[in-house]
């Protein structure tokens, strides 16, 4: 950017004044996260007290113990995986084929599809009926309803379609040449060329999965399906009137908060292992989806 | 015409006789050009028709069963049979302390959020952009970017463990000012702030992204003459950078207000409990508890199709609003 060598004294306090600012936003947006960790490290006598601010008091992982002998934990963990895997692959197998179709010039119609997929971005029909029509498909308490109800996302459609587009067609000729059809121009030429479109999408899908909430606690009931998100609520708020669990709690080495801090550092941990990946795709991603409707 | 005695032209008959021939040839052809295009292109529908079931399955049939907020609906009759009641729900509706209150304060709460929220990404990547040190720089972005992907119950958890009244962090930090422990999440006047603070901890540093990719478009002759002209970095932050950005920020502003019914209400589901219900009840929680909770589903039905007819205007209209704005603008 600008030359270097031509800073005044005003430029350099502004320069420091300015890391300062930042760290301070850096450091508040860490803070929680350090809290929580403590929380879940230290002895449930000092979280009670409130004494824990910012390292482990009385250090101790009983709370982790206690979170991973629970059979409801790995139920759930376990789910997860299944809604996030299984619902990542049904939203590249209705996103990518979809997509490539809407990107083809010679699609009869095509503006007319893809006002059908922009238009559930500006109106959904709420809550209430896509919950009946849920419960009427059969769909409630079922591994399925979840993964395919919400497989297709018009957002998606549209940035991989306007990946698909820059794709210059001087690629796909010499596929046209050997005579290749749709299916083998889209699997042989454009989705070896567009894995960074790809990955953001998958990334997208992964991120709204694992962390999806809302339509899980609605659609499913039996405990045996519900993921890790809803039994995180279930421990964060039930936890603190369940009787059982406060008669277990007089002589314990964990208390209410440490146990729910150690369940949040656990379903937080995954998603930092893939953070890298995040942050590398999803900001291309976000700019990519708004170059055009 | 024609002055040729023996000119007969084409009789009446004749000349319907051709029209109408001429256009069932021009329709046949028409006909066997579609016909000739599925043949030829068919994998291109085949490879789109999965996702338009999808849609059609999922979100417009939904659509269809938006009828119910004019109608009586009960499980055993179905969405077709029940019968119709008009415009009786909506007028319950507006009778309705709770869903005016509900309204009222989606409206408060967003205009909160875009009031407090909406500066912080702006001048977070102003600043990003001021850093010289890049390893600095990767540093913290790659900091204020990861609570946009924790999830709200995780969110909603570190901020109900923070604020607890016992053992949470902020009344022990007050209680070393003397003050005593309050307990924040069941006080009405404290859920908002609350709630518009956590969002802009969470969203904040990533939103910033837009604008930081506004500013990499500047170009950088600007600054070289500025720098000439001995300008300090301030004063280039403040006459180059800000002017350059402002069609992206007054695009994203009109976006926000065009989104102003759309508040993240899985936070507040999370959050809010019957104590705090005055401050904190948006419409998509009303909704939840009328219909999901409560079992009325014609009524929170017909809450749910106001909210989104309101809130589709709204959009389409900031959509209009600033395409017309980004075409006139210098970018």
């Amino acid at each position: 950017m600008a030359n270097m060598n031509l800073y005044s004294r005003g430029d350099k306090l502004f320069v420091i004044v300015n890391m300062v600012l930042i760290t301070l936003f850096a450091i508040s947006t860490l803070y929680p996260f350090i809290y929580i960790t403590s929380l879940s490290l230290s002895s449930g006598f000092e979280a009670r007290a409130g004494n824990i601010v910012l390292t482990p008091i009385d250090f101790t992982i009983e709370a982790y113990k206690r979170v991973l002998i629970e059979p409801q934990f790995w139920t759930s963990y376990k789910n997860t995986f299944i809604y996030t895997i299984g619902g990542t692959l049904m939203s590249l197998a209705f996103i990518i084929p979809g997509a490539y179709a809407l990107s083809r010039p010679q699609l009869f119609g095509r503006r007319f599809w893809n006002l059908v997929v922009a238009f559930t971005m500006w109106f959904n029909a709420g809550l209430i009926p896509f919950f009946l029509n849920m419960r009427d498909l059969g769909l409630l308490d079922s591994y399925f309803g979840i993964i395919i109800g919400f497989a297709v996302n018009g957002f998606n459609i549209i940035l991989l379609r306007n990946f698909f587009e820059g794709i210059p067609q001087s690629f796909e000729e010499a596929a046209r040449m050997d005579g290749a059809n749709e299916f083998q121009v889209l699997w042989k030429v454009y989705m070896p060329l567009s894995k960074p479109a790809i990955a953001t999408v998958s990334l997208f899908c992964i991120v709204s999965r694992w962390n999806g909430f809302f339509w899980a606690m609605v659609l499913l009931q039996d405990e045996d399906k519900i993921p890790l998100q809803v039994y995180l609520r279930h421990v964060i708020t039930e936890l603190t009137d369940d009787e059982s669990f406060g008669a277990e709690l007089i002589n314990a080495p964990y208390s209410v908060e440490t146990v729910s801090a150690a369940i949040i550092v656990c379903s937080i941990i995954p998603i930092l292992l893939i953070y890298p990946f995040l942050q590398k795709y999803f900001s291309k991603g976000i700019l990519l989806g708004g170059v055009k409707e | 015409m024609t002055n040729d005695p023996n000119f007969s032209g084409p009789t009446t008959e004749q000349l319907v006789f051709d029209a109408t021939e001429s256009q069932r040839r021009r329709k046949r052809t028409r006909i066997q050009k579609v016909g000739d295009h599925l043949k030829r292109e068919w994998q291109l529908y085949a490879l789109l028709l999965p996702t338009i079931i999808w849609l059609m399955v999922f979100l417009y049939k939904p659509m269809y069963g938006l009828q119910i907020a004019f109608k009586d609906y009960s499980v055993f009759r179905g969405i077709a049979g029940s019968p119709w009641v008009g415009l009786e729900h909506f007028h319950t509706l507006f009778e309705n302390d709770q869903f005016l209150r509900a309204l009222r304060n989606t409206i408060i709460m967003s205009a909160y959020g875009l009031l407090f929220g909406f500066p912080v990404p702006i001048l977070l990547a102003l600043m990003f952009n001021e850093v010289l040190n890049q390893t600095f720089k990767k540093s913290a972005q790659t900091i204020v970017y990861l609570p946009h992907f924790i999830s709200s119950v995780i969110i909603a958890g570190i901020v109900m463990t923070a604020f607890s009244p016992s053992a949470g962090i902020v009344n022990t930090i007050i209680g070393w000012f003397g003050i005593e422990p309050i307990y924040f999440l069941t006080k009405p006047e404290w859920f908002r702030p609350i709630f518009i603070g956590t969002g802009i901890w969470q969203e904040a540093g990533f939103q910033s992204i837009v604008y930081l990719a506004a500013i990499a478009g500047v170009s950088p002759t600007l600054y070289e003459s500025a720098v000439v002209d001995g300008a300090s970095r301030w004063q280039m932050m403040w006459k180059i950078t800000v002017p350059s950005i402002l069609p992206t920020i007054i695009i994203m502003l009109i976006i926000r207000i065009g989104n102003i019914l759309e508040i993240s209400f899985e936070m507040i589901i999370l959050l809010y409990q019957p104590a705090t219900y005055e401050t904190a009840d948006v419409v998509n929680t009303f909704i939840y508890r009328q219909g999901l909770q409560g079992g009325q589903y014609d009524f929170a039905a017909a809450a749910g199709l106001f909210n989104a007819v309101v809130a589709f205007i709204l959009v389409m209209t900031a959509n209009t609003i600033s395409k017309r704005y980004s075409r006139t603008s210098l970018w």
